[in-house]
């Protein structure tokens, strides 16, 4: 069989203070950066005006601007293809359909033959009625992640570090688009969204293995049992993510224009995602446990019986084993 | 083969005959050239269960309104006003004849009214924006202290306040029991302050191309009800001037020269189009109150061709990479998860085309996260399978032992990964339920197709007595 990765020992876990570091230099890093440079958020959600234009002729961006102006309006003018621009004015309490009007009447002093191509307006409420629930779908998904995970895996340490690492995706995702300043818009927020769902799942196959592994190995130390348990996921991870990021490839340089930030998004997010996997949750729960297995209090009493010959899948669906490993 | 495996085969083969029976109205519809599915659209003869593609991907228009919750009479509880709201504005969009529109409720007093194909929504929202209330009022003009008002209103720069309701100054000369209103001309009249015949009162309402001021104007009829009080109205103001109001306006005010019960008339310098709405507007109803455009967002269907042939393009060029990637890196395991890669893609646009679902740009990133846990759902089976192969194992214990100890990680990462797509469906407003629904289908599809189907191929290719299989 064809394998890229021979049986690995990697000691994941050695080197936990340096990602913690780093985790901490992200979030330094966000900190400043959302405060100085902010984010770049979109008409979507700041209310606002955009008018996406194409002309017929060659026209000079200078041009355009002085036409824009012109008409008192402080117009953001975006450049894209041949001859196409995009122009956009932010959180204006005025009426939808008034700035769309004035930017056209501007546009008609140019001269040249355009068609109107895509138009957005949002009322300043409609886009804070977004955030607004773009946010409780995130701080709610979070929540059941928690709970599900603490159920599924008797710790409640569990749910709480496999959070950390996709408010850690989260975050460098947001880090990404506020230092390259792209405009987040409503598909980049679905990219964020599926990032989140792809994150989580890379945790939660390292966690079945730990889970697997405590039953298997009743007297393996909590380090030794994550970092086989990372070694043996090894390949899947990899394999995984490598497909993903494949097709992502494909997506960001093919895609088209609207596809691009959402594949930029989401390859910013699968990186990121299968790192804080191996570099936060992990540790995040071998610190937490103080090193000591999590299923400590419960292991004393049952070394004395044999370990379990196969771990079988099916077997774990049913509640009868939960009493592995109750929580501290 | 064993009974077991013969059912599970005749399931799958069901569910693909189905997938394709679904599938097919889509080819068919699609294949056909624009002009005539345009045609097809307007005489209403688009096939039902089919999928639909978003404004984002073929051009179109979108209206988000607000319903003037301050506006409304507090007799009506406010689902009941936006349920009469939204029928009232589909029965005027339908006149407007746009094929597929779509009108839902969006949080307590948001409208979202989508237009596809129309990329200048103008007309459709002037249809969508008039209140339409009709209502006849007799009108008081002949008072001195009508007189006076009317000085102080002409004196005063803003008689009326931000709310448009007259400042205190105005107010308190207007007479007991009428009150103060423009006329469309210009200039004002005082009229009843309540109208016992309104809107809701007509039958029906067309369009008088030429009426005798030269100008189209808009006919109606009064059902037996409203005929009997509007012949009471006009019985008791002979002589009088009856004023028609629509939307606080007076439009006319003839002088009522005999009783009229059945039939009346408003006319004023209309345009043809604005007489055409007028009657379109009177005849579907008035909104329960005025609603505001608080969104647009159009989208020209070179756009919308533009993002769907590269989307579509690279999105395809993906699919092909994964699937080589996986056939050459797994071999035989990899074709047949191939096989389930593509069968969860056929399965999941037959669902959605089941359900006439909407796809949209961020529904493809749904797909594209189900096909990429899809996969990974593959990957830990087949990873688990080439762990017990270096155990030496017996195939047929190889390929039970790869899915019995991969499921419990397929089966969590599925739930946690549906977990945050019932929060978004729950919470996400457009296009993140767009995309939350196009992932929980793939996802629970993905469920099927890469640990049943998978398992059902090897345990057919197990039944000819292999003895290894390529992974």
């Amino acid at each position: 069989m064809m394998n890229l990765f021979p049986k690995t020992h990697i000691d994941f876990l050695k080197y936990r203070k340096v990602y913690f570091s780093l985790f901490a230099a992200v979030l330094v890093a966000g900190v400043i950066s959302f405060a100085t440079k902010g984010m770049n958020w979109g008409i979507d959600f700041t209310g606002g005006t955009m008018v996406q234009v194409q002309f017929d002729k060659p026209v000079d961006m200078g041009q355009l601007r002085d036409a824009l102006s012109a008409t008192g309006a402080n117009s953001e003018i975006q450049s894209y293809g041949d001859n196409a621009f995009s122009i956009s004015e932010k959180s204006t309490a005025q009426e939808v359909g008034v700035v769309q009007a004035r930017i056209e009447k501007a546009l008609d002093t140019l001269g040249v033959p355009y068609t109107v191509q895509q138009t957005n307006s949002v009322g300043p409420a409609v886009g804070a009625n977004m955030a607004e629930r773009a946010g409780w779908a995130i701080v709610l998904s979070l929540f059941f992640i928690i709970i599900y995970v603490a159920f599924r895996f008797n710790d409640i340490l569990w749910g709480l570090s496999g959070v950390v690492a996709l408010f850690h995706d989260l975050w460098v995702m947001a880090l990404v688009f506020s230092l390259t300043g792209r405009e987040i818009d409503l598909v980049v927020v679905a990219a964020f969204l599926t990032v989140a769902g792809f994150s989580i799942n890379d945790t939660i196959v390292i966690f079945d293995r730990m889970r697997e592994n405590m039953h298997l190995h009743p007297k393996m130390s909590f380090a030794e049992l994550i970092n086989t348990s990372i070694n043996e996921t090894l390949s899947r991870t990899v394999i995984t993510t490598v497909t993903v990021l494949f097709a992502l490839f494909v997506l960001y340089f093919l895609g088209g224009e609207v596809i691009n930030s959402f594949a930029l998004a989401m390859l910013v997010g699968c990186i990121s995602g299968v790192y804080s996997t191996i570099a936060l949750t992990t540790p995040l729960v071998y610190t937490w446990h103080h090193g000591q297995r999590s299923d400590a209090n419960t292991q004393a009493a049952h070394t004395h019986e044999q370990p379990r010959k196969e771990t079988n899948g099916k077997e774990m669906l049913t509640p009868k084993r939960r009493h592995h490993g109750k929580r501290k | 083969m064993s009974n077991k495996l013969a059912v599970k085969w005749g399931l799958i083969l069901l569910i693909l005959l189905g997938s394709v029976y679904f599938i097919y109205p889509n080819y068919k519809w699609y294949s056909k050239p624009i002009a005539e599915r345009e045609t097809l659209d307007t005489l209403g003869e688009r096939p039902k269960r089919m999928l639909n593609l978003g404004l984002d991907l073929r051009g179109g228009s979108s209206l988000l309104l607000e319903l003037d919750v301050s506006k409304l009479s507090d007799k009506e509880p406010l689902n009941e006003a936006m349920a009469r709201a939204i029928e009232i504005i589909r029965n005027r969009i339908d006149q407007y004849g746009v094929a597929e529109t779509s009108i839902t409720k969006q949080g307590d007093k948001w409208i979202m009214v989508q237009l596809p194909g129309v990329s200048n929504p103008q007309r459709a929202e002037e249809l969508i924006g008039k209140t339409a209330m009709l209502e006849f009022r007799i009108v008081k003009n002949d008072t001195t202290e009508a007189q006076k008002a009317f000085e102080k209103l002409e004196t005063t720069e803003e008689p009326f306040d931000q709310d448009g309701n007259l400042i205190p100054e105005i107010a308190k000369l207007v007479p007991a029991g009428s009150q103060i209103m423009r006329n469309k001309e210009g200039g004002y009249s005082l009229v009843t302050d309540t109208a016992t015949v309104t809107g809701a009162d007509l039958e029906n309402a067309r369009v008088v191309m030429m009426s005798e001021n030269g100008y189209p104007s808009v006919s109606f009829t009064f059902n037996a009800e409203g005929a009997k009080k509007f012949g009471q109205l006009t019985g008791a103001n002979l002589n009088k001037q009856l004023a028609i109001v629509l939307d606080n306006t007076i439009q006319s005010a003839p002088v009522v020269r005999a009783r009229i019960t059945k039939q009346g008339e408003i006319t004023g310098s209309f345009s043809a189009e604005e007489a055409r709405s007028l009657a379109i507007v009177l005849k579907a109803g008035a909104l329960p109150a005025p609603v505001k455009v608080i969104e647009k967002k159009t989208i020209g269907p070179t756009l919308g061709e533009d993002s769907i042939k590269s989307g579509l393009f690279a999105s395809a060029l993906a699919l092909v990479l994964i699937l080589f990637f996986m056939a050459i890196y797994y071999k035989a395991a990899g074709v047949i998860a191939d096989v389930a890669l593509l069968l969860n893609f056929v399965f999941t646009v037959a669902i959605m085309s089941y359900f006439s679902a909407t796809l949209t740009l961020p529904g493809i990133a749904g797909m594209i996260l189900s096909l990429a846990m899809a996969i990974d759902a593959n990957v830990l089976i087949i990873e688990r399978m080439r762990e017990e192969k270096r155990l030496e194992k017996p195939v047929y214990e190889i390929i039970n032992l790869g899915y019995d100890k991969a499921w419990s990680a397929i089966f969590d990462s599925n739930i946690t990964t549906i977990i945050v797509g019932a929060c978004l469906l729950q919470f996400g407003t457009g296009p993140v339920k767009g995309f939350a629904v196009t992932l929980i289908i793939g996802l629970l599809v993905s469920l099927f197709t890469a640990v049943f189907v998978t398992r059902a191929i090897y345990e057919l290719i197990l039944t000819s007595n292999t003895k290894e299989i390529s992974l």
